[in-house]
């Protein structure tokens, strides 16, 4: 999944959709993950990168993607999935 | 070391514009790292994850405190430990020293506080349930008796009559001091003349004698102008009683019920910016007594039994994050290692939770479940926390009142209690049960003892 090409996602963590005019707030370790979800890095990847910054092992970071993942989706900040 | 950054959840949250909130929006931005000193971590590592502990210092800061406020006010006050109010030894040992007698409802907790050492006469002997056994137990040890219904007054009169004693006693009194519900259920109607014929009665036979005026008139009271009114109409019936049977009530008993710093679900600020102080209860009172008309020299003792506003802010809850999840509708659910359990107080109040490391700015809305098998075992309906992980800790506060004494084995055992003194050192006072604490009285029958499956 990739984020919507429009999205501005600043350091600061302030996200904002202009297809929908909604802004969100989001913390340094969401930006982290929305920058990496950027760079086209799979979940797994994102979790070892995680991992390897933060205190916290990967696994545990992948139940949190998901999470995240699907919040990032019901905002519709992410790019639908081509069939 | 480690130069790895702490983790903290991925927390989004959409930006709402709305009307303004004069009060914001509300949330623990300070973590509460340790009790009384000693850091959160080490008390749950050392003693166990969830633990109650309680602050040796708070408790005689704020005993001492209501009685300065008190005593600066009106010259005869005595304050008496409502032992259902949180009954562990050492916690009423506590008061014991700060000079407050003991007030007791049950058989059992008249016996804790003998077992305690405090001598029977200064046990206030309450509640609706005492046996012929405990009467007579209170009337050996010539424990004032706060009789709360005709039965119990025709039955004691039966003992003194028997035993050729005359034990003293009070009679608890219901009024209505404008506040709703009024707690009708228990002693004699003020209004209707119950109360005043219960007096009658007890002087007439000359059985029993009559030193105290008791009521009690309500619970977490938001005003202070109800005891006003509750001082003056005891005060009123013990100078009616002077007038007409020329005797001196020795104390009025205004009871407990002031409130304490916790918030009421369903208020709109916090709790502290919405209870009375206890300067505006102590006013109130006293100024009803003082007003009231005694002569000078024949004052009557005001006793307290003041219990929640006492040990509620000094009684904390400790607990563990258990998991993390989402709720169908969206909702951030954290479930944590105490629930309804442990805070049975939960049901009426919105207890304030605090993370007990630091955290970054960022919030999110969450409900907070208890780990009980029961979909009502929620600790807060809602609430905004920083992401909180698993294995992370957190404080519940205003733990003090009520919580220990109505914990239950259900589900989980009850977790160890813990005191920590005036030096700051910690002191188990009630151990972590174990499964043979929970069974200590059960019997087998021989025939299921075996089974095959």
């Amino acid at each position: 999944m990739k984020l919507n090409s429009n999205v501005a996602v600043s350091d600061s963590g302030f996200v904002f959709n202009p297809a929908t005019g909604n802004s969100y707030s989001v913390n340094p370790v969401g930006a982290h993950i929305i920058k990496l979800i950027q760079e086209d890095l799979t979940d797994s990847e994102i979790g070892k990168k995680i991992a390897e910054e933060y205190i916290i092992d990967a696994a545990s970071v992948e139940i949190d993607l998901y999470d995240f993942k699907q919040l990032l989706e019901t905002y519709k900040l992410l790019a639908p999935v081509e069939k | 070391m480690s130069d790895k950054k702490t983790y903290e959840r991925p927390v989004i949250v959409p930006l709402n514009t709305g009307l303004m909130n004069k009060f914001g929006t509300r949330t623990e931005y300070q973590p509460v790292i340790d009790i009384d000193g000693n850091p959160v971590k080490d008390l749950l590592a050392k003693y166990g994850s969830p633990l109650f502990v309680l602050s040796e210092r708070k408790i005689r800061e704020n005993v001492q405190s209501a009685k300065r406020i008190f005593e600066t006010r009106y010259p005869k006050v005595q304050f008496a430990w409502s032992y259902k109010t949180n009954y562990i030894n050492a916690v009423c040992n506590v008061f014991h020293q700060e000079g407050a007698w003991g007030e007791v409802v049950s058989r059992f907790e008249y016996d804790k506080a003998i077992k305690n050492g405090v001598p029977a006469d200064k046990i206030l002997f309450n509640g609706p349930d005492k046996s012929r056994e405990d009467l007579e137990l209170a009337v050996k040890g010539n424990s004032p008796i706060h009789i709360d219904h005709l039965d119990e007054l025709y039955l004691l009169t039966e003992i003194a009559t028997e035993q050729n004693v005359k034990p003293r006693v009070a009679i608890r009194v219901n009024m209505d001091t404008g506040i709703y519900p009024m707690w009708d259920r228990f002693g004699f109607n003020y209004e209707n003349g119950q109360a005043w014929n219960a007096i009658n009665k007890i002087i007439a036979t000359d059985k029993l004698n009559l030193i105290g005026l008791h009521c009690h008139i309500g619970t977490f009271m938001l005003s202070a102008e109800a005891y006003g009114v509750a001082a003056s109409k005891l005060a009123e019936l013990a100078i009616s009683i002077k007038k007409h049977h020329g005797k001196s009530i020795t104390y009025i008993d205004l009871g407990g019920g002031f409130a304490s710093t916790n918030t009421l679900k369903g208020s709109y600020g916090i709790g502290a910016d919405a209870i009375p102080s206890m300067s505006q209860y102590a006013e109130s009172i006293t100024t009803a007594l003082l007003n009231a008309g005694f002569d000078n020299d024949d004052l009557p003792w005001l006793y307290l039994e003041t219990g929640r506003a006492l040990i509620d802010d000094a009684g904390f809850l400790l607990g563990t994050v258990l998991s993390n999840k989402r709720l169908s509708d969206g909702r951030r659910a954290t479930i944590l290692d105490f629930g309804l359990n442990l805070m049975f107080t939960s049901f009426w109040y919105d207890h304030k939770i605090s993370p007990a490391q630091p955290f970054g700015s960022h919030t999110e809305d969450c409900v907070l479940y208890g780990p009980l098998c029961m979909n009502i075992d929620i600790v807060r309906q809602h609430i905004t926390l920083p992401p909180l992980n698993p294995g992370d800790h957190v404080v519940a506060h205003h733990m003090g009142a009520y919580n220990i004494t109505q914990s239950m084995q259900f589900i989980s055992l009850r977790p160890a209690i813990v005191m920590i003194d005036m030096d700051g050192k910690p002191h188990i006072i009630r151990k972590k049960e174990m499964l043979s604490t929970l069974e200590k009285d059960e019997v087998m029958p021989e025939y299921l003892d075996t089974f095959n499956l």
